[in-house]
């Protein structure tokens, strides 16, 4: 069984240019249209945004905010957030936050995507309880829909 | 609880109580390369973050671990993994196409 609860580490090829890969994570308008959320800002070093969710549909009162760490050219982009940040009566702001990083690889007919994000061990118990009511409200759900939405347009 | 999982001898305490099942301290330090109370002060580091507990078998104490705790980190873990996944695939849809 595994143990390490610390890091989430995702890794995938892309079928698409290196190029087009990193303005879809490294342009705040495009990141948003595939992760559902409208942001305020474009994605700079050091920069603060807020983003809304637009997708799922009904949950526009949701705000969270993210802050940019660095950003490397069609190589490297990261910020911090807080995960599961998604109750508009509790104020985070306080809280740790976790390291979500993008990196990009060259590779032959398109490029490797590695996503990590990491920290979750300083992300207090009760948040964790909170996160757990929020999935079972049906959080995955809505996840869920936003996958057939997508498939079907 | 997850602070509780992030030394390496912690963990690796954890993962023998994974493998092993439940063990008293001499059968944890046996092999380790740590001392026997380096080991007893990682299991009650342990059993305070209600990863594992203990019984009295005689004069001694026998660790296990405390599953549902375990799989509760685990699944808090894994719903944000599953979110990661599906991000990924609508990312994958906007890019490939």
């Amino acid at each position: 069984m595994g143990c390490m609860t610390d890091t989430i580490e995702k890794r995938t090829f892309l079928r698409a240019p290196r190029g087009k890969v990193w303005r879809a994570i490294s342009d705040s308008k495009q990141f948003g249209t595939w992760f559902g959320v409208a942001f305020d800002a474009p994605f700079t070093a050091g920069a603060s945004l807020r983003g809304t969710i637009t997708d799922p549909p009904g949950y526009s009162h949701l705000v969270f905010e993210i802050a940019v760490v660095a950003l490397e050219p069609e190589r490297y982009f990261a910020y911090r957030w807080h995960p599961y940040a998604i109750d508009p009566n509790v104020d985070y702001s306080n809280e740790p936050t976790t390291l979500v990083e993008f990196e990009l690889a060259e590779s032959d007919g398109g490029c490797q995507l590695t996503i990590r994000e990491t920290g979750f061990d300083k992300i207090p118990e009760a948040r964790r309880a909170e996160a757990r009511r929020m999935n079972d409200a049906g959080w995955s759900e809505q996840a869920q829909r936003i996958e057939k939405y997508l498939a079907s347009s | 609880m997850f602070a509780a999982l992030g030394d390496p001898t912690r963990l690796a305490v954890v993962l023998r109580l994974c493998a092993d099942g439940p063990q008293s301290i001499a059968q944890l330090s046996d092999g380790a390369h740590v001392t026997r109370q380096a080991i007893t002060k990682h299991l009650t580091a342990l059993a305070d973050a209600g990863l594992v507990r203990d019984s009295r078998h005689g004069r001694e104490r026998i660790f296990e671990l405390e599953p549902r705790r375990l799989a509760a980190a685990r699944s808090w873990i894994d719903q944000i993994s599953l979110e990661w996944d599906e991000a990924i695939e609508r990312l994958r849809r906007f890019v490939e196409d």
